[in-house]
C-alpha cells in the first residue's frame, strides 16, 4: 500500500513499460531545458526542467494560474520561451512552428471546426499534409472506428453532444499519428459518468497507440487516474514529481499533501534523524514516533507530521501493537457511507482528526456513536514529514 | 405555467401585435409604395396633375378599364442611355463593395483583436463620420478634391506636379466617395462576426499543420462569411442607387441610374418612365438578396 517506487499495476498507464525515469541510461522523449516564460515581470513557467519518458502519459497538474497552461501552449508553439529548450526524440523544437512540430494539441474548448463535418475536421490535418484523397478516406474511417462515431461522420459540430465533440477533437489531434499528444483538461468539460468512462477510454487509447500523452489538468482525481507520473505544479515550478502514489503517499508539502485528498497533520518536535529515519515527539500525545525521512532535520527543530485518514486505525480499546503511535480523543462527528465510514475525532488537544475506516465487520448498528472515547493509532510507516 | 401551456388572452394578443408590427411596418411603408410606382410605371405621362394617366377608367362602358401600357418598359430596352447607366451602376457599386471589403476586412479583424478599452475606441472611431452631416462630409471632398483643393495645394508644393490634377468630376472620385461612405457599413457587421470567432480554431489549425494564410482560407473566411454577406449587401445595396456622390463628386459621364432617377422625376417631369427605372432597379436589388437569403439557409441546414 505504501510502495514507494510506485509501480503501477500491469494494465494501467498505457504503453510505457516499466519505470524509465529511474532508468539512468533510458533517453528521455521529451525534455524541457530550463525553461521559461516570462509576461513582463511575471514568470507564469519558471526554469523548468523535466524529462519525459516514450510511452508515458504524464500529467501536469496545478491550480489556475500555476502556469501549467502556458507550459503545454510552449510544447504545441504557440507561446515562445523566454529561456530553455524544448526537445522531442531528440531534435530541438523550440523555434519550430506549431504547424511543423510532431505534436498535436486536443484543445480544453475541443476547438472543433464549426463549419465542417466531423469527417472534414479529422481530415484537415492530413489535407495540409497533401495525402492522397484515397489514404485519407481510409484513415478517416480508420478513426472515426477507433473513436466509435461512425454514424456520425456527416454531422456538422452543432449536432453533436459533449462528450461526442470530445472524441471528434481527440480523434482530429490523433489523426496525424503524432510523437507527442497534448491534452489540455481533457475531461473538464464532461459530466461525471462520462468522465469515467472517456478517462479508461483515453488510458486504452494510448496504450494500444502508444503515443506519449502530457495531459494538463487541474482536478488531481484526474491526474490520479489517469497518470504514470505527476509533475505537482506551484507558481510556475514543479514542486513534485512522481507517480500517483509517490505524490499521494509521500507528498513533499503540506500544499502537495492537502492538494490531494485530505491530510491530518500532528506539530511535533524533531528528537533525533539520520540518513534515512526522524525520530520526533508529538505535541498531542507525548509519545515519540519513528518515520521514513531523509531531510536530516537538527533536534529541536518544529515539524509536522502527516498521516492519511485511511492510514488510522480507530477503537476503543487501547492496541498494543509494535511500530503503532496511539493517540486518544472524542467522536465528535462521523458519517456513515455504508462502505466506509469517516469520523471526526477530536484529539487531548483539540485538533480535529479525520479517520476514514473500512466497514469491515456487518452491523445494523454503528461499531462507534457520537462522544465515544476512542484511540487512534497508526503505523510509523504510514506518517510522513511533511515541509512548509 | 398556465401561461405557457395556455396562453391567455392577454397573451395572445401581445404575441400578435409583436409579430403584426413589422409585418405592418412593411405594407405601410414598403408593399403599399411600391404598389403605387408600380402602377405608376404602367401609365402614360400626361401634363397634369397627377402627371400621369389613370390606371383604371371607370368611365368606360365597354372594353378594358384598365389601362395599363408597357411602353415605359419597352422605351426603357430602347434607349441605350438607360442600359448604360444600369450597367455603370452595377458596375461602381460592385468595384466601390470590393474595395470596401478589402479596406473594411483587415479593420474589422484588427479592431476584433484589439483588447477592450481600445477596442471600444476605434469602434467609435469607425463611427464617428456619422455624426456630421453627410453632405458635408461630401461637400469637405470636393473642397480637397478641386483644382485648388488641399490635395492638389499640397503635390504641387511638394514638387512632385506642375499642373493641378483633374480630381474632382472623376470615376475615381465617385469611388473615393462611395467607399469612404459606406466603409462603416461593411466594418461594422464582419467586425459583429469576427469579434465572435474562437480563437482556438485558428490555433487548432495551425496545430494541424495550416500556415497562417491556410488558416485565413480554411477556418477565418468560412467563418465569416455571414459577416462579409451581410456587409457587401448593405455597401452594395445603398451604392446601387446613390444619387449624392456621383452628383457632387462625378463627371458628366458617371450616369448612375440615381442621377437618370432624378432626371426622370424633376427634369422631364416624366413619372411612369422614373417609376419603370425604379421597379427595374428593384428587381436588381431583390437578386442578390435573395441570393444571400438562399446562402444563409444552406448553411443553416
Amino acid at each position: 500500500m505504501t510502495d514507494p517506487t510506485g509501480a503501477k499495476t500491469p494494465g494501467q498507464g498505457g504503453a510505457c513499460s516499466g519505470t524509465p525515469w529511474k532508468d539512468p541510461g533510458q533517453h528521455p522523449f521529451i525534455e524541457l531545458q530550463s525553461l521559461s516564460k516570462r509576461f513582463g515581470d511575471f514568470a507564469a513557467v519558471d526554469d523548468v526542467s523535466l524529462k519525459i519518458y516514450r510511452g508515458e502519459l504524464f500529467t501536469i497538474l496545478g491550480g489556475s494560474g500555476c502556469g501549467k497552461s502556458t507550459l503545454l501552449r510552449m510544447l504545441a508553439g504557440f507561446e515562445q520561451p523566454s529561456a530553455g529548450r524544448i526537445l522531442i526524440d531528440g531534435v530541438d523544437i523550440t523555434d519550430t512552428p506549431p504547424y511543423e512540430r510532431p505534436v498535436n494539441m486536443m484543445f480544453q474548448s475541443y476547438a472543433v471546426f464549426p463549419h465542417m463535418t466531423v469527417e472534414q475536421n479529422i481530415a484537415y490535418g492530413l489535407k495540409k499534409e497533401k495525402l492522397p484523397k484515397s489514404q485519407i478516406a481510409e484513415r478517416v474511417a480508420e478513426m472515426l472506428q477507433l473513436v466509435q462515431l461512425p454514424q456520425l461522420a456527416k454531422r456538422k459540430p452543432g449536432q453533436l453532444s459533449g462528450g461526442q465533440s470530445q472524441r471528434v477533437a481527440l480523434a482530429r489531434a490523433l489523426i496525424k499519428r503524432p510523437k507527442v499528444l497534448l491534452l489540455d483538461e481533457p475531461l473538464a468539460a464532461l459530466d461525471k459518468k462520462l468522465r469515467e468512462e472517456t478517462q479508461f477510454e483515453l488510458m486504452n487509447l494510448q496504450d494500444q497507440l502508444g503515443i506519449t500523452f502530457v495531459v494538463v489538468t487541474h482536478d488531481q482525481e484526474e491526474a490520479m487516474t489517469l497518470a504514470t507520473r505527476i509533475a505537482v505544479m506551484d507558481a510556475g515550478k514543479f514542486v513534485q514529481i512522481g507517480t500517483p502514489s509517490e505524490v499521494y503517499e509521500f507528498p513533499a508539502s503540506r500544499f502537495i499533501a492537502n492538494f490531494f485528498g485530505q491530510i491530518n497533520v500532528f506539530d511535533a518536535t524533531v528528537v533525533a534523524s539520520d540518513d534515512h529515519f526522524l525520530t520526533a515527539r508529538l505535541d498531542d500525545s507525548n509519545t515519540e514516533i519513528r518515520t521514513r525521512d531523509h531531510q536530516r532535520l537538527a533536534p529541536g527543530t518544529r515539524c509536522s507530521i502527516g498521516v492519511r485518514p485511511e492510514k488510522l486505525l480507530i477503537s476503543t480499546e487501547a492496541p498494543a501493537q509494535d511500530g503503532y503511535t496511539v493517540t486518544r480523543g472524542v467522536v465528535e462527528d462521523l458519517a456513515y457511507y455504508g462502505n466506509r465510514s469517516l469520523y471526526r475525532v477530536r484529539s487531548q488537544n483539540g485538533r480535529m482528526i479525520q479517520v476514514s475506516a473500512q466497514n469491515y465487520q456487518r452491523s445494523s448498528e454503528l461499531l462507534l456513536e457520537w462522544d465515544d472515547e476512542v484511540f487512534l493509532s497508526w503505523h510509523s510507516e504510514c506518517s510522513v514529514v511533511l515541509s512548509q | 405555467m398556465s401561461t405557457v401551456v395556455n396562453p391567455g388572452k392577454r397573451d395572445r394578443l401581445w404575441r400578435g401585435v409583436v409579430i403584426a408590427t413589422p409585418y405592418l411596418w412593411l405594407l405601410l411603408f414598403f408593399l403599399i409604395p411600391f404598389a403605387i410606382v408600380l402602377k405608376i410605371s404602367f401609365a402614360d405621362p400626361l401634363v397634369a396633375q397627377p402627371p400621369f394617366s389613370p390606371f383604371f377608367d371607370w368611365t368606360a362602358t365597354t372594353g378594358d378599364r384598365i389601362l395599363a401600357t408597357l411602353d415605359n418598359y419597352r422605351f426603357l430596352l430602347e434607349d441605350k442611355l438607360y442600359l448604360v447607366s444600369y450597367l455603370k451602376s452595377i458596375k461602381i457599386a460592385l468595384i466601390s463593395t470590393a474595395l470596401c471589403l478589402l479596406l473594411g476586412f483587415p479593420m474589422a479583424y484588427a479592431i476584433a483583436l484589439t483588447p477592450y478599452p481600445w477596442r471600444n475606441l476605434l469602434l467609435l472611431l469607425v463611427i464617428l463620420p456619422f455624426w456630421t452631416s453627410f453632405l458635408l462630409r461630401v461637400y469637405a471632398w470636393m473642397v480637397m478634391l478641386g483644382k485648388q483643393g488641399l490635395i492638389n495645394h499640397l503635390l504641387i508644393s511638394s514638387g512632385l506636379i506642375d499642373e493641378p490634377l483633374q480630381m474632382l468630376y472623376t470615376d475615381g472620385a465617385v469611388y473615393l466617395g462611395i467607399v469612404y461612405t459606406y466603409v462603416p457599413f461593411m466594418i461594422l457587421p464582419l467586425y459583429a462576426t469576427l469579434e465572435k470567432l474562437d480563437l482556438d480554431l485558428n490555433e487548432a489549425a495551425a496545430d494541424l499543420g495550416a500556415r497562417p494564410h491556410q488558416i485565413f482560407r480554411d477556418i477565418t473566411l468560412p467563418l465569416a462569411l455571414p459577416g462579409i454577406i451581410a456587409g457587401c449587401l448593405l455597401v452594395f445595396i445603398p451604392a446601387l442607387g446613390e444619387y449624392v456622390i456621383p452628383a457632387l463628386l462625378g463627371g458628366l459621364d458617371s450616369l448612375m441610374i440615381g442621377r437618370t432617377l432624378y432626371d426622370e422625376f424633376f427634369v422631364n417631369r416624366d413619372w411612369p418612365l422614373a417609376s419603370a427605372v425604379a421597379v427595374v432597379l428593384l428587381l436588381i436589388l431583390i437578386l442578390p438578396i435573395m441570393l444571400f437569403q438562399r446562402l444563409q439557409q444552406e448553411s443553416d441546414a
